[in-house]
């Protein structure tokens, strides 16, 4: 069952409230403090990029090379691009570092990426037909949706979906399915939405597998597969920081239905059960961008990431008022689950149960509350 | 810059701004890398070091910056937008600068007044120091010396607004202007006056150059005294209305001057820069409707104040310089509604436009696209 059941409009409003307040308060400590925490963030991404690239065409530094390139594409694409196009910057008035201008180290164009994540996914996250991200439209990640003979298929093409994540994430906003399954778009249509996504798709190939193993000359292979490399390092690194953000077996998916006449303290409470965190240390939370924090993310996305540490004792504190689940665990356990729920959707499920009814199991601490709210409530 | 070294930086400039570094650089462009080497290395954006900071007055600073070889110059009178950050969020202001065009140096000055409002010029009198960096835009503005140079000049200003003015006047001494000049300045006290001591050398050094300093008080050593009139104006400068005036200072005195060459019917001897906004009167008991800031889905109750200050208001950052309706930074899509520009009073129509946001208000619901 549903923690969305156990609540009621007073406690709604009530958790609203509460972290709204959290938010303002981070609202109005915004200054010096987290500029230069982006600042000092860029300038060591693009020393490790101009490092790597240089590393890469000096062959005993090779490896080297492609450690920090990896390091330059993930630090690019995480703490500092998906987070300045949140608009986590956007205050600081500076172009460089604003939503509307950023364009990223990735073949996804800034303006689909803004459109399927920070909308369809932000808004309308985890409810099934309206949060894209939930199996991308190529897998099945809910026991709510319908099972289909080509979900058997569920595990090798995570795999594929991992290797190759950045040009998935570039053409998600195309909808293949609707053309090549359900038949819903058509290709015309198709083909006019990819002018954009391969103007900026050519570049990015250009640049990596082009233009820099040129101008190694002779060593061109070796800095050829250097930004394989360092492509695909980023790409599984990114698609596993992601997948672990809300796909544990204990996080929630929604019906469409959960939308309607949707109160902010309900958005916030959708938020919180359908997203889950990661344990680890600073270098871990930088690396993923604070999505570590995916729970704190998704509450508010669009404050500044290095601050999720910070508030989520706070965030905590709400969740064990009111009876909440707070998801977390190993990088590793997260993981683990993750496939696990991967695996088991590519069969047909028997019975079909309704939510997660054994959510609780993972924040025992909330269990005894949860039952003093239900009393409460009753 | 001697042929080979100018020959080597062309070559480079050449180089940075190829498709090739391009493609190379993509998405972020060559100038996010090249600042990681020196912060005033750029490509495309005008950036300088200041490289001296003096305080000529209790209140005022004076910036001697050091532009990179983006800057293209300007003609005395005109102005410059500079940003800053302040508490991490970026500022910018307008200021002309006040040194000659003809400076061998190639270094801008720029002068501020920190009045208590003046969020920017208080943290550049505060925290300006020698190595800081700072962005500039180029020159703008058609307040300037004409190619043609007049053959009387009048340079009359008031507090601040004498940097404009300052550098016409370096400027015609640096050139060997042979016609008269006569620099009529306005402010409180003689201890306010910014570049007294250099403005008392040129006068005792340049036989055309005649320096008139009027001061609020008698018991100061000026040669005007109190407020601009008409009299005052005929006693000193009897041939005022057969010179070419530049004018910059405080919206009253600005508003005396132009009434007195409207009614003697010679504006068009007369060149004007308000060099501050008049304070816009904030009718808030008449101030209906609401403001819909479209994109960032936000709503505010018209309160009458300016669009730009609304929305800061609301917590949003839209980009802004001036805050005074010339340098255009703040220009936002109106989507529909009607505002009306505070320097004209004009009321604009209510279908979709382009709009200068820091000198409109909203009359009835507006709704912008921020």
């Amino acid at each position: 069952m549903s923690h969305f059941s156990k609540l009621n409009p007073e406690q709604f409003a009530a958790i609203g409230a509460a972290f709204d307040a959290i938010r303002n308060g981070i609202l109005a400590d915004l200054g010096e403090r987290d500029a230069s925490y982006i600042r000092t963030l860029v300038k060591r991404q693009r020393r490790l990029e101009i490092g790597g690239r240089v590393m890469l065409m000096i062959p005993p530094a090779w490896p080297l090379g492609v450690a920090a390139l990896s390091l330059s594409k993930i630090l690019d694409n995480m703490e500092i691009g998906h987070n300045i196009m949140h608009g986590q910057y956007d205050w600081m008035g500076d172009p460089t570092l604003n939503s509307r201008t950023f364009d990223w180290d990735s073949a996804d164009t800034a303006k689909n990426w803004k459109q399927t994540h920070n909308v369809e996914h932000h808004t309308y996250t985890n409810v099934l037909n309206r949060d894209h991200d939930v199996g991308y439209g190529l897998l099945r990640m809910s026991t709510q949706q319908k099972w289909e003979p080509r979900f058997l298929a569920n595990v090798p093409l995570t795999v594929i979906l991992h290797t190759f994540f950045q040009h998935f994430v570039a053409v998600q906003n195309l909808k293949l399915e609707e053309v090549l399954i359900y038949k819903t778009k058509t290709t015309a249509q198709l083909k006019e939405d990819f002018k954009p996504v391969w103007k900026k798709m050519r570049k990015q190939l250009a640049k990596d597998y082009v233009l820099f193993p040129v101008l190694a000359g002779p060593l061109a292979p070796l800095v050829f597969a250097g930004n394989a490399a360092a492509n695909l390092a980023r790409n599984v690194w990114a698609c596993a920081v992601i997948f672990n953000g809300h796909f544990p077996e204990d996080v929630e998916q929604f019906p469409e239905s959960v939308l309607e006449g949707e109160t902010r303290g309900h958005w916030y409470v959708r938020q919180l059960l359908g997203s889950a965190n990661f344990s680890g240390g600073r270098l871990m939370h930088i690396m993923s961008g604070n999505l570590s924090f995916q729970i704190e993310h998704h509450l508010f996305p669009d404050l500044p990431a290095h601050r999720y540490a910070e508030i989520s004792p706070q965030v905590r504190a709400i969740c064990e008022k009111y009876g909440l689940p707070y998801n977390t665990g190993s990088f590793l356990g997260q993981t683990l689950s993750t496939w696990k729920r991967i695996f088991k959707l590519s069969l047909p499920t028997r019975s079909e149960p309704q939510g997660n009814g054994e959510i609780s199991r993972r924040a025992p601490a909330s269990a005894a509350a949860n039952e003093a709210a239900m009393e409460l409530a009753a | 810059m001697n042929p080979s070294t100018s020959l080597l930086s062309t070559g480079l400039r050449r180089v940075l701004s190829s498709r090739v570094l391009a493609a190379m650089t993509t998405p972020h462009g060559v100038d996010r890398y090249l600042e990681l080497f020196d912060p005033t290395w750029s490509v495309h954006e005008v950036r300088a070091e200041v490289t001296a900071v003096r305080h000529q007055t209790a209140d005022s600073v004076t910036l001697n910056l050091r532009p990179n070889a983006n800057w293209q110059g300007f003609r005395a009178g005109q102005f410059v937008r500079l940003t800053v950050e302040i508490d991490g969020v970026r500022r910018s202001r307008c200021y002309s600068p006040a040194n000659s065009v003809h400076a061998a140096d190639g270094q801008i000055e720029l002068s501020a007044k920190a009045h208590a409002t003046g969020f920017v010029s208080r943290f550049l009198r505060e925290s300006a120091r020698p190595g800081m960096v700072v962005t500039l835009s180029q020159a703008d503005g058609s307040f300037a010396l004409p190619e043609q140079r007049p053959e009387r000049v009048l340079l009359i200003s008031g507090g601040s607004g004498i940097t404009p003015v300052m550098a016409m006047l370096r400027t015609l001494c640096d050139e060997g202007y042979t016609g008269r000049i006569t620099f009529l300045h306005y402010c409180k006290a003689a201890k306010d006056l910014i570049y007294a001591a250099e403005l008392a050398a040129i006068a005792a050094r340049y036989p055309n150059v005649e320096l008139l300093r009027a001061f609020d008080e008698a018991e100061q050593c000026g040669e005007l005294q109190g407020l601009f009139h008409r009299e005052q104006l005929a006693a000193a400068v009897p041939d005022y209305a057969a010179a070419t005036t530049f004018l910059c200072g405080p919206p009253g005195m600005m508003k005396a001057v132009q009434q007195l060459w409207a009614e003697d019917g010679i504006v068009e001897r007369l060149h004007l820069e308000s060099f501050s906004a008049a304070p816009v009167v904030i009718d808030s008991a008449n101030a209906e409707g609401d403001l819909r800031f479209a994109r960032s889905e936000r709503l505010a109750a018209n309160n009458g104040a300016t669009l730009l200050d609304q929305a800061e208001a609301a917590g949003l950052r839209p980009e802004a310089g001036c805050r005074m309706g010339i340098c255009h930074t703040c220009t936002c899509r109106k989507l529909s509604g009607q505002v009306r520009d505070t320097r004209t009073g004009q009321l604009s129509d209510s279908g979709e436009a382009d709009i200068q946001i820091c000198i409109s208000v909203p009359v009835g619901t507006v709704t912008m696209d921020l």
